[in-house]
């Protein structure tokens, strides 16, 4: 469909800002294999300390890059399956204030003064202008859902018998998601940290802002994964050159994801002091339930694709696997979703060993969690992202992509260094490989009394794959750039692929409607996390003051802005 | 509901009966090996380093996290120990990792963090701060040295 000027300098904004900043997230990325593998023993390199580079990695890619690509993608679906435009008003100032806010949060990173990570746990403190600048990223990355919500109401009243589309219903679930779950860090960030980090509050309570950032921070990762499983059900099959195997199973786990996605955040304080063995659990086990959506999904893509082969001539039980376009330049995407989807078996498996208490106690802020969440976030999630960015870029734009046969390898390449990264930091993780560490300088530097020759050769695994990574992400950027540069050649449209379902299920009211699903949330949420949040309340002593990376001594609370 | 196709009757199934075996493994391991930290109130008397023997087995330890050292730095036991290690920071977010013994804590500022581990090898365990703390991070490590001299 043809869509206004106006959209469509928003979508090429809202893409292009991200994938340009991801260079620096990229190099980054590179830069923390070379540190940790001890090929270098320094604080910093080209005026960038180690700390600070893990700081922008951690910021861009996890939270800019995927935040960004969730509101271009959101207008997207929302525009192409309900035939209608946003609010120009309400969508360029929600860009506005995602632009400013990361332009601060930047400003504070590269200058140095909040290298805090991107969890930015108290009672270390970044510049305020840091915070500021995350709380107006989410607050901006709000405002969508209201007018789609509006869009949504306004459509579902001319087609009530109507089947909402997958995507629409996949783009709302999300954002709700996000707006539940960053609404919980909105008040950590404005409440608590940002008058501490100015001064006027003397104190924080270190373990509630820990359990307000969880509670965010877990919902978060469904928050990046959620576009990538609307392309796996809504495009995937039809790129394949099949079916959706079940409409309906795609609909059952999007609104188990709605309910299983933000009461589960405590998962990552096992660790945590002054929280109840009683809570942890609880959650541990509710974790447990988002392994239901997670298999359905698993089924529905395998059963689609099996469609898919069965319907280009393959034979025997594993015969389609053989037939799939994997390598057909018109149909790059195939290869940016399948090679996600593979890295992500590992990335559920192993998400699945830290779902433990017990497990995470071998694993906990070991090298381990990389090699998890680089299979997830790295894989499915960042694949989709950089893949469909590339697709609504070109089609939007009526160019064709720059050298079509490079493109379609990148992800291939990608999958193999991700494989090779991932295992050299989960078997580091395994024997105590911290991760978040400079190990250079110390644990891999044979000068140093703290050398620890075990992690040789994981830390070396880690590097080959991030060197291969790095590559796969240069022709990435030379495909992107090179398109965005080139001239316009064909129609320029708002397209996507649509997959038709085998099993088109006739329409179930229960899945077609919020109502419901929104009140289990809430009370699942509830019973989740009252106890969780009147223990972090109760059981911790005095507030810490406010701490910098560099120094052993609080600052004075007189002393407002460093 | 409308008829469900008969491989998704069974792959519902499969998932049921995977996911009553990760429940009912997550249960029983409870309370066996390492379980989850114990959750107790703060006391201003944790946060004096300190290594207490209670019996010719059992030794209490309040180790304190700071930027960018633990104290004790060097926790000597015998053989056979029984150690209640009380953790907590004066600072930043810290970490306190003993691998061997899947000893897996987070030092916070104004909290104390709890777990017992019994030591049954002679040798040198070392507690590795797996939080990033600030520019030292990277140095901060203490050990346990299991029985080597017989208390200090």
């Amino acid at each position: 469909m043809q869509i206004s000027k106006s959209l469509k300098r928003l979508i090429y904004w809202q893409l292009g800002i991200p994938v340009t900043l991801l260079t620096i997230g990229i190099y980054h990325g590179l830069m923390q294999t070379i540190y940790r593998s001890g090929l270098i023993h320094q604080n910093s390199f080209a005026h960038l300390d180690y700390y600070q580079g893990l700081t922008l990695h951690g910021v861009i890619n996890a939270i800019v890059l995927t935040t960004f690509f969730a509101v271009a993608f959101g207008h997207a679906t929302i525009t192409f399956y309900l035939k209608s435009e946003p609010n120009k008003f309400i969508s360029w100032l929600s860009f506005w204030l995602m632009a400013i806010g990361t332009d601060f949060a930047a400003w504070a990173m590269l200058s140095g003064k909040a290298s805090v990570l991107y969890t930015f746990y108290p009672p270390l403190k970044g510049h305020p202008l840091f915070y500021l600048g995350a709380a107006l990223l989410i607050v901006g990355s709000w405002l969508p859902l209201f007018d789609w919500a509006r869009m949504y109401v306004h459509w579902k009243k001319s087609n009530r018998e109507t089947k909402t589309p997958l995507a629409v219903l996949g783009t709302l679930v999300n954002f709700i998601i996000w707006f539940v779950c960053t609404l919980a860090v909105a008040y950590e960030v404005l409440v608590l940290l940002l008058p501490w980090a100015l001064g006027w509050k003397p104190t924080v309570n270190v373990t509630l802002a820990r359990t307000l950032f969880w509670f965010f921070g877990h919902a978060l990762v469904y928050f990046w994964l959620l576009p990538a499983y609307i392309m796996f059900y809504t495009m995937l099959p039809k790129l394949a050159g099949g079916k959706l195997f079940s409409d309906l199973a795609g609909r059952i786990a999007l609104f188990l994801f709605l309910i299983f996605s933000v009461p589960v955040g405590v998962h990552h304080q096992y660790s945590d002091p002054s929280i109840s063995q009683g809570i942890k659990l609880f959650q541990g086990l509710l974790t447990y339930g988002v392994t239901i959506p997670s298999f359905i999904t698993a089924f529905t893509l395998a059963a689609s694709l099996e469609y898919a082969g069965k319907k280009r001539g393959s034979k025997g039980l594993l015969g389609f696997f053989k037939k799939l376009p994997y390598l057909d330049p018109n149909r790059y995407l195939f290869a940016y979703m399948i090679c996600g989807l593979i890295l992500f078996i590992f990335g559920g498996l192993t998400g699945m060993v830290n779902a433990s208490g017990q497990l995470n106690s071998v694993v906990h802020n070991t090298a381990w969690l990389p090699g998890h969440f680089h299979m997830t976030v790295a894989g499915p999630v960042f694949l989709a992202i950089i893949g469909m960015s590339l697709y609504l870029y070109s089609t939007n734009s009526g160019k064709k992509i720059f050298l079509p046969r490079l493109n379609v390898i990148i992800p291939y390449l990608w999958l193999i260094g991700i494989l090779i990264f991932s295992t050299g930091l989960s078997w580091g993780g395994l024997i105590g490989e911290p991760r978040r560490t400079n190990l250079g300088l110390t644990y891999l530097n044979p000068k140093n009394e703290l050398f620890t020759p075990e992690w040789v050769p994981t830390t070396m695994l880690a590097l080959l794959g991030g060197i291969i990574m790095t590559i796969a992400a240069l022709f990435f950027f030379i495909v992107f750039f090179g398109t965005m540069f080139s001239r316009k050649k064909v129609q320029a449209q708002l397209t996507l692929p649509v997959s038709e379902a085998l099993h088109d299920e006739k329409r179930i009211p229960l899945f077609d409607t919020f109502k419901p699903w929104l009140v289990t949330m809430a009370v699942i949420l509830v019973i989740s996390y009252t106890p969780a949040l009147i223990n972090a309340l109760k059981n911790p002593g005095p507030g810490a003051p406010r701490f910098t990376p560099d120094s052993p001594v609080p600052q004075e609370t007189s002393n407002t802005i460093k | 509901m409308p008829e469900m196709d008969p491989s998704e009757k069974k792959v519902l199934v499969t998932t049921g009966i995977v996911l009553m075996l990760f429940i009912f493994s997550v249960l029983y391991a409870r309370n066996r090996n390492n379980d989850l930290p114990e959750c107790i109130p703060y006391n201003k008397t944790y946060t004096e380093p300190k290594i207490s023997k209670i019996d010719d087995s059992t030794y209490q330890v309040f180790a304190v996290a700071k930027m960018w050292q633990f104290e004790p730095s060097k926790i000597y036991i015998p053989v056979g120990s029984e150690v209640d290690f009380y953790v907590t920071s004066m600072d930043v977010v810290h970490g306190f990792n003993i691998p061997e013994k899947n000893v897996n804590l987070m030092a916070v500022y104004g909290n104390i963090n709890k777990t017992t581990v019994k030591f049954e090898k002679a040798g040198v365990y070392k507690i590795t701060c797996h939080e990033y703390c600030g520019i030292g991070h990277q140095s901060m490590q203490a050990e346990v040295i299991v029985n080597i001299p017989l208390n200090k």
